[in-house]
C-alpha cells in the first residue's frame, strides 16, 4: 500500500530536494554540457575521441582502486566483526578509535605518510636502528594503495559494524541448536548477513579511491598518474575545462558500471541496513 | 602687551613641537578610503608575514590607512589566471609573472595603473622597466625577479656541475625531482638542447618531450613547494628550482650548494597588476606604492629572500643579501638568460598534451592488465560458483 506524502513531509524534504537539483543535477548538466563541446561551445566529439590514448591511466586507477578495497575489506572485516561482538563499552571506545584519524585533515594524513615513508624518514630511520637495510617505499604503487587503504579504510570498518551490530543472537544460537560448528555459522548466517554493509563498504572505498589525485601526487611522487590527476591537470594548468569535464563523465560511467555488477553479488540478499547505490 | 607676546611666544613654541608630527599631505590624501576594503591575491610565501620576527606587511598597511587587507594565494600562474578569467572573484592587486602578465593584457584582464598615484615607482630600476610584457609601462608594477637554477646536496653529488646535463645522469637516479607544471619542466630541457624556451616549432617541442621522457626513470618526484622538505631532508641530491627558494633552504640545510647551468636559464619577473573588476582601484594603487616604499620592500625582500628590482632595498645598508652573487650575481658570471612569453594556443595546447603523455606513461601497464583480468575472472568464477550453489539450495527445498 502506498501512502501519499503530507505536506508536511514535502516541505521538510524540499530543502533537499533543492540542495541535489542545485549542487548535484545542475553541475552533472554542466559536466555533459562541457564534455561535448569545444572552447567556443559548438558541440564535438573530440574530447571524447581524444580519451582512447588515456585507457592506461583509465585502467590503472581501477586496478589500484581494487586492490585498495580489496585489502579495506580483508582489514576492515574482522575488525568490525570483532568490535561487533564485544561489549557495549569497548565497542564505543574503539568506534571512537576507528574514527579518532577522520577528526585531522585527510591532506595533512597523507602529507605526514610523505615524511614516514620517506627514503630518510621516520620508518626507515627506525629501520636503520635495528640494522634492517634502508627500504625505498615512497614514489611507489605500494605507496599510494597504502594511503588509499589507510584514508577509506574508516569508511569500510564504519558500515559492516552498522549491519553487524544489528545481527540477532538468537540467529547464531538457532544456527547452533541446529547442529552448525562456528565456521558453518560464520558462513551461512553472519556473512549473508553482512553483505549489505559489505557493499556499502566497498562503495565508499572504491569510488574515493578511484577518483583521487591528492594520495598518488603526494606518495607516488607524481611520477605516474591517476585519473584524478590528469582530471585535476585539466583545471588546473592546461585550462582545458572540455577534456576535463569528457574525463570526468567517462570516469563516473566507469564507476557506475563497477558499482552495477558489484550491487549484482548483494541485492539478492534480503538484510537490510546498508547503503546501497 | 607682555602677556600678548608671552602667549603668542607660546603659541609658536607649542607649534614648533608639533609641527614635525602633522601629516603632510603627501602624493594624496588617502582619508577617504579609511573603513574600505582591497582584495590581494599572491604567490604563498611571498610576502613578509609577520614570522619569525619579520614586519607583517599587511597589518602595518591596515595600520596605516585604516584599509582593511583581505590576502588570499596561489600556487600557479595558471591558478590564478583561471580564478580571474571565471570572474568568480574580484581582486584589487595581483601578482602574475612576465608571461601570464603578457597573456592577461591581450586577453584585457588587467586595468591600467594610474602611475600618478604611485610615486614610489621611481624606485624601480630602469632595466626592469619597459619589459617585453608591459612595453609601454602601463599594467604593472615589478615586485621580485629571479632566475631558475640547480641545486645540489653536496654529499650526494660529486664534484661542482656546471650543466643541466646532471639532471640527466644515471647515477643519479632517483635522486632528481623535476618541476611540476609543464612550462618549467619543458624549459629545463629546452635550456639543455639549446632550444628557445618560447618556440613555436612543434618538432622542437617533441624533442624536449622525448629529453624529459628520457629523465622520467630517474625522477624521484615532480613537484613544487615540497621540493623545500626533499631538498632540507637529503631526500633528494638535485632539483631544479627558483634560485630565492634555494637561500631559504640552505639556511635548514647546509649542505647544500647552487649554480646557474652553463647552457642558459629562465629569468622572470613578477609583477604587481590590477585586474578588470577592480572594487577599489585608488586603495588598489595606494598599497601598490606602499609595497615599493623602502622599508617595506626591505622587509619583504629579506623575507622571500628573491631578488629584488627596488633601489631602496638594494641601497640599504641593513640588506643582508646585497653581496649575494646568486641573487644578483656579477656581469661576466650570468647565464644567458631568456624570459618566457605567451605561447600561442596551439602550442600550449601542443606543450599541454605532451605533458599528459609523460605523466600517464608507468612502467607498470603490463600488471595493471594481467591484474585486471584474474580479477574478472576471480570474480566471474565467483559470480557462477554462487548461482549454481543457490540453484542447488532452491531445489533441495
Amino acid at each position: 500500500m502506498k501512502r501519499k506524502d503530507s505536506l508536511a513531509q514535502r516541505l521538510c524534504a524540499s530543502p533537499h530536494i533543492v540542495w541535489s537539483a542545485l549542487f548535484i543535477v545542475v553541475p552533472l548538466i554542466m559536466v555533459v554540457y562541457y564534455a561535448f563541446t569545444d572552447k567556443t561551445g559548438a558541440f564535438t566529439l573530440d574530447n571524447i575521441s581524444r580519451l582512447s590514448d588515456y585507457t592506461t591511466t583509465f585502467l590503472r586507477s581501477i586496478w589500484y582502486g581494487i586492490i585498495a578495497t580489496i585489502i579495506c575489506l580483508v582489514i576492515a572485516y574482522p575488525v568490525a566483526y570483532i568490535i561487533a561482538r564485544s561489549k557495549a563499552r569497548v565497542q564505543s571506545t574503539m568506534i571512537m578509535l576507528v574514527m579518532i584519524p577522520m577528526w585531522m585533515n585527510f591532506l595533512l594524513r597523507t602529507y605526514s605518510w610523505m615524511t614516514l615513508l620517506a627514503d630518510n624518514g621516520v620508518i626507515n630511520n627506525l629501520l636503520a636502528k635495528i640494522g634492517a637495510g634502508p627500504l625505498h617505499m615512497i614514489n611507489t604503487a605500494g605507496a599510494v594503495i597504502l594511503g588509499m587503504v589507510y584514508n577509506f579504510l574508516p569508511y569500510m570498518i564504519l558500515p559492516i559494524y552498522t549491519v553487524m551490530t544489528k545481527l540477532d543472537n538468537s540467529l547464531i544460537e538457532a544456527a547452533q541448536d541446529l547442529g552448525a560448528n562456528k565456521a558453518r555459522v560464520f558462513i551461512d548466517v553472519v556473512v549473508p548477513h553482512s553483505i549489505s554493509g559489505v557493499v556499502s563498504g566497498i562503495t565508499m572505498v572504491f569510488v574515493p579511491s578511484v577518483s583521487t589525485f591528492y594520495i598518488s601526487q603526494k606518495l607516488g611522487g607524481g611520477s605516474f598518474a591517476l585519473i584524478g590527476d590528469i582530471i585535476e591537470m585539466q583545471f588546473q594548468i592546461s585550462n582545458n575545462f572540455n577534456f576535463g569535464a569528457a574525463l570526468s563523465l567517462v570516469l563516473m560511467i566507469l564507476i557506475l558500471i563497477c558499482m552495477t555488477v558489484m550491487n549484482r553479488f548483494g541485492d539478492n540478499d534480503e538484510s537490510k541496513g546498508g547503503v546501497m547505490i | 602687551m607682555k602677556r600678548i607676546i608671552s602667549s603668542l611666544s607660546a603659541f609658536i613654541l607649542v607649534l614648533l613641537t608639533v609641527l614635525p608630527f602633522i601629516p603632510v599631505a603627501s602624493a594624496g590624501d588617502y582619508s577617504h578610503l579609511k573603513g574600505t576594503e582591497i582584495n590581494v591575491y599572491n604567490w604563498g610565501e611571498y610576502i613578509s608575514d609577520g614570522s619569525e620576527g619579520s614586519l607583517d606587511v599587511n597589518k602595518e598597511f591596515e595600520k596605516e590607512t585604516g584599509i582593511k587587507v583581505n590576502y588570499s594565494m596561489y600556487e600557479t600562474n595558471e591558478d590564478m589566471y583561471n580564478k580571474i578569467k571565471g570572474g568568480g572573484a574580484n581582486y584589487d592587486v595581483v601578482i602574475p609573472s612576465d608571461y601570464m602578465i603578457a597573456r592577461m593584457i591581450d586577453e584585457g584582464l588587467l586595468e591600467k595603473i594610474d602611475f600618478s598615484n604611485i610615486p614610489n615607482y621611481s624606485n624601480i630600476l630602469d632595466e626592469y622597466k619597459n619589459l617585453y610584457f608591459d612595453p609601454k609601462n602601463e599594467y604593472s608594477v615589478p615586485y621580485n625577479v629571479g632566475m631558475v637554477g640547480i641545486i645540489y646536496n653536496t654529499k650526494m653529488v660529486e664534484g661542482t656541475p656546471d650543466s643541466w646535463s646532471i639532471m640527466w645522469d644515471e647515477k643519479y637516479k632517483d635522486e632528481v625531482l623535476q618541476f611540476n607544471n609543464p612550462r618549467d619542466a619543458f624549459g629545463v630541457a629546452q635550456k639543455y638542447l639549446g632550444i628557445s624556451l618560447n618556440t613555436t616549432d612543434s618538432e622542437e617541442w617533441h624533442r624536449a618531450y622525448d629529453k624529459l621522457k628520457e629523465q622520467k626513470p630517474l625522477v624521484s618526484s615532480y613537484v613544487m613547494d615540497d621540493v623545500f622538505n626533499k631538498m632540507e631532508g637529503g631526500e633528494a641530491a638535485i632539483a631544479a628550482y627558483y634560485a630565492g627558494d634555494y637561500l631559504t633552504m640552505v639556511e635548514n640545510n647546509p649542505d647544500l650548494a647552487f649554480f646557474y647551468p652553463k647552457e642558459g636559464t629562465n629569468i622572470f619577473v613578477d609583477s604587481m597588476c590590477i585586474p578588470v573588476g577592480c572594487q577599489n582601484k585608488e586603495a588598489a594603487e595606494l598599497y601598490i606604492n606602499y609595497m615599493l616604499r623602502g622599508d617595506i620592500a626591505l622587509a619583504n625582500a629579506e623575507y622571500i629572500c628573491y631578488a629584488s628590482p627596488n633601489r631602496a632595498v638594494l641601497e640599504n645598508e641593513e640588506y643582508s643579501f646585497v653581496d649575494n652573487e646568486i641573487l644578483y650575481p656579477a656581469e661576466e658570471d650570468k647565464p644567458p638568460t631568456e624570459y618566457f612569453h605567451n605561447l600561442e594556443p596551439e602550442t600550449l595546447m601542443l606543450m599541454t598534451s605532451l605533458w599528459d603523455n609523460l605523466k600517464i606513461e608507468g612502467n607498470d601497464d603490463k600488471s595493471i592488465y594481467i591484474g585486471l583480468i584474474s580479477f574478472t575472472v576471480i570474480a566471474a568464477g565467483f559470480a557462477i560458483f554462487r548461482t549454481v550453489r543457490k540453484r542447488k539450495r532452491e531445489s533441495m527445498y
